[in-house]
């Protein structure tokens, strides 16, 4: 016997075997990111002062970052079309930008941790600044799975196109979700509740 | 399918494999050996309650100089011992054993899989709770030893402790990650790879049980996750999430800001450790239920109320964890609204007991090994139970707190209670792995010196607590005024361990007899049962089903009244 519905849907559940799989994944990492933003009340609500992130952080250099998430999550859907579509030209060109962008966020990201480093800022200066780092790099490794998996896809991964194509636009959806969620975590989450509260 | 599999090198089949049975088996091996190595250490340091200060005799002289001089136990070693020791039993043996490897061999089979939604991952998890295991083994070797702060790990004790700890949190991070992936394959196997006819209400209670700890388990361990992240920024970068200000320690600042809070730790502790008892818990009620149905040769009384019961269990088990912090600053508010959910959770699992020991009334029971161990878990766990109402309740907790009390408690639970229904599950399971039955006699010889050394360990405890001794002492009380009455039960305890451990000689024997000697089985389905694993060859191929399987009635249709047979198997039309 052969394993069920790896692609097509479950008529009683209403979903296939992966995309169940990565909501739960991702209910999950609710848990993970909750249980930090918990932490980061109940630490500012006990602290006797707490620093506004904007005299801390750089502002414009997030904003900036937030963009470009925003365009990477747009390009993802562009690359998920391509698939679909059977145009695989399409899927190549906007996975490429997707993973640029990905790559771009690391480098500002990278760039942000410097500047602070440079300003004697580290983790242990103040619960604010570990909140951040802790919370920014544990967001950064997702980043880098997201790239890691979108570059398979991208590269070896993509020759399953020919074979199955059904199946290697699932894949793609699949990886999409995941990294919307990322970007997602970065917009709605991590970047209003560090640089801007 | 199945030819190509037998084709498959050393290494595919046996390291890297992907079939659920051989990773069942796998985290089977792995996590008995764990387990043994668990009760080892806990062998060692009763030595060191009953006779603290003595020399360990014969083999006193292994564990070198700065662990134990001259054979006698050094009161850090004691504290590495301890720690690893809690940290063994739950998160290397019992929940890979309950859930890594009943759950992967027995829920696809009983449900009509032909595996696990996803093998690569079950995979995965596997190496990562192996890597997990061997992270926290080599942590002994360290310099200061393994970690020594309790399985609790509570800050600011953990986070000023030798590197061990540091090991301690990367190991746990591995098993978390391991956990993590095995829930999510198991939920998805559970909720798409039902056979056709394999309705929810016909899910055997042992799928239930093991669906709602993968609930658990996904969303319980990410917040300790996200504390193990940040008490390893504590210990390397010098945050201060769980630290006060101004911390000195033997006459020096430490260096970590301050500004933490130390309840914090507490808190996302809990929240993953109080799921984690059910954890412990849900899948032996599953395995006992399975037992118990098969043995009675009746349909098991109050099925449906059992399953809403484990089903109420998973969500009440996330609204609980606080009463583990009752003498913490947290407030009597907070302590109030804990003790009134942890009253309400213990409702459903009452429940569950009273079902099954209602369903042997009228029962033509049979006596074998497994039932015995069955059998054995249900008055056993609801002592474990019942001593843990007063420590849900935040006035008696404030005398019990941190006593032995707890340890006798939760031990009912998770070594008389969890333990004996793994015992029972493999005695049970055994006919399908390796086609010939475990010998009657040696199980015997197991079983009862078991029960009556699981009781004289245990119940001292109980009472000990009471007295006011603490748990966490190097010398078993020795040096404490209140604890001289009740001092003499330290022996008694480590002499029922000590024998409890020679019993578990006869188990050893006989599971590796049977293996090569045992009674051959003539069918596929030796104790008659009803549930599917049953209907698959023995042992089951790469695939389990020889032809698709559809599912025509519940789970334990035993002596249907104008059935052919005593059993109705659920795949019979
Ligand atoms: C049957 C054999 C066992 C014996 C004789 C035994 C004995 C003990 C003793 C004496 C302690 C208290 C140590 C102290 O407070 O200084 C202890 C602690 C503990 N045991 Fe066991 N135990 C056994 C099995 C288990 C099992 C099966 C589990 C599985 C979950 C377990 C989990 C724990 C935990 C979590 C602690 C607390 C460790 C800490 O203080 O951080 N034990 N055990
Ligand atoms: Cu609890």
């Amino acid at each position: 016997m052969e394993i069920p519905y790896i692609v097509e849907e479950r008529p009683d559940t209403g979903f296939n075997n992966a995309t169940l799989g990565i909501w739960l994944f991702l209910s999950s990492e609710v848990m993970l990111f909750g249980a930090l933003f918990s932490s980061y009340i109940l630490l500012r609500a006990g602290a006797a002062h707490w620093p506004s992130g904007a005299s801390i952080l750089n502002i414009p250099l997030a904003t900036l970052n937030t963009f470009i998430l925003v365009f990477s999550s747009i390009a993802m859907v562009f690359a998920w079309a391509g698939t679909k579509q059977g145009n695989l030209p399409q899927f190549k060109k906007w996975m490429a930008v997707c993973l640029l962008c990905g790559l771009g966020f690391l480098v500002i990201k990278t760039f942000e941790y410097k500047m602070k480093f440079a300003h004697h800022m580290f983790p242990s200066t103040s619960t604010f600044l570990a909140l951040y780092f802790t919370m920014t790099g544990l967001h950064a490794l997702h980043i880098i799975g997201g790239l890691i998996v979108n570059s398979y896809l991208w590269g070896p991964g993509s020759k399953m196109f020919q074979e199955d194509q059904r199946h290697f636009s699932h894949r793609v959806e699949i990886a999409g979700i995941y990294w919307h969620f990322v970007d997602l975590l970065w917009i709605i989450f991590l970047f209003p509740v560090l640089y801007l509260l | 399918m199945s030819h190509e599999y037998h084709d498959l090198p050393f290494w595919r089949k046996y390291i890297f494999s992907t079939d659920h049975k051989m990773i069942g088996l796998q985290y089977g091996i792995t996590a008995w050996i764990f387990l043994l190595l668990g009760f080892c250490m806990v062998l060692l340091m009763r030595w060191q309650l009953a006779y603290p200060g003595q020399p360990l005799p014969l083999i006193g002289g292994w564990f070198g100089e700065d662990r134990m001089p001259g054979g006698i136990m050094l009161p850090e070693f004691y504290n590495q011992l301890g720690a690893m020791h809690g940290t063994i039993m739950v998160f290397m043996g019992i929940v890979p054993l309950a859930v890594g490897a009943f759950g992967n061999y027995i829920v696809p089979l009983q449900i009509g899989a032909p595996d696990m939604a996803f093998p690569k991952l079950n995979m995965t998890s596997y190496l990562c709770y192996l890597a997990g295991g061997v992270v926290m083994l080599a942590s002994f070797f360290l310099p200061g030893g393994a970690a020594s702060s309790g399985w609790t790990s509570y800050p600011p004790l953990a986070v000023i402790a030798p590197i061990g700890q540091t090991a301690w949190i990367i190991g746990m991070v591995f098993l978390i990650s391991s956990s993590l992936l095995g829930a999510l394959n198991f939920i998805v196997t559970i909720f798409q790879l039902r056979a056709p006819g394999m309705t929810w209400m016909r899910l055997p209670f042992f799928v239930w049980a093991q669906l709602v700890t993968a609930f658990l388990l996904l969303l319980a361990f990410p917040p300790l996750e996200a504390g193990a992240v940040m008490q390893l920024m504590d210990r390397v970068a010098h945050t201060s999430f769980f630290m006060p200000a101004g911390l000195i320690v033997s006459g020096q600042h430490v260096v970590n800001t301050g500004g933490g809070s130390v309840l914090l730790w507490q808190h996302l502790f809990w929240f993953l450790a109080h799921p984690e008892v059910y954890v412990l818990i849900l899948p032996a009620m599953g395995i006992v239920t399975e037992i118990i149905a098969n043995n009675i040769r009746k349909p098991i009384w109050g099925l449906k109320s059992m399953t809403y019961s484990i089903i109420a269990i998973g969500f009440l088990s996330f609204v609980v964890w606080a009463h583990h912090m009752y003498i913490t600053n947290m407030g009597t508010a907070i302590s109030a609204f804990f003790q009134t959910t942890t009253m309400i959770i213990s409702i459903p699992s009452v429940i569950i007991l009273t079902c099954l020991f209602i369903s042997l009334w009228g029962g033509s029971i049979r006596f074998n090994t497994s039932m015995l161990f069955a059998l054995a878990f249900l008055p056993m766990f609801g002592i474990g139970g019942l001593t843990g109402l007063p420590l849900g309740l935040a006035t008696p907790d404030i005398h019990l707190h941190d006593t032995y009390y707890v340890i006798g408690h939760f031990h009912y639970v998770v070594a008389p209670g969890t333990i004996f229904a793994l015992f029972a599950g493999i005695y049970y399971w055994f006919p399908k792995i390796t086609g010939r039955k475990m010998n009657e006699v040696l199980g015997q010889l197991h079983f009862w010196p078991s029960l009556v050394c699981m009781n004289f360990i245990f119940f001292p405890m109980l009472i000990q607590g009471l007295a006011g001794v603490s748990r966490r002492l190097y010398d078993g009380g020795a040096s404490y005024a209140h604890a001289q009455p009740v001092l003499y039960l330290n022996v008694v305890m480590s002499t029922a361990a000590f024998i409890m451990a020679a019993a578990q000689f006869f188990f050893i024997i006989n599971l590796f007899w049977s293996m090569f000697k045992g009674k051959k089985v003539t069918s596929d389905n030796p104790w008659e049962a009803t549930t599917l694993e049953w209907a698959t060859p023995t042992p089951p191929g790469h695939g389990n089903f020889e032809h698709p399987v559809t599912v025509y009635r519940g789970p334990y249709e035993y002596s249907v009244p104008g059935a052919p047979k005593d059993f109705s198997p659920q795949c019979e039309p």
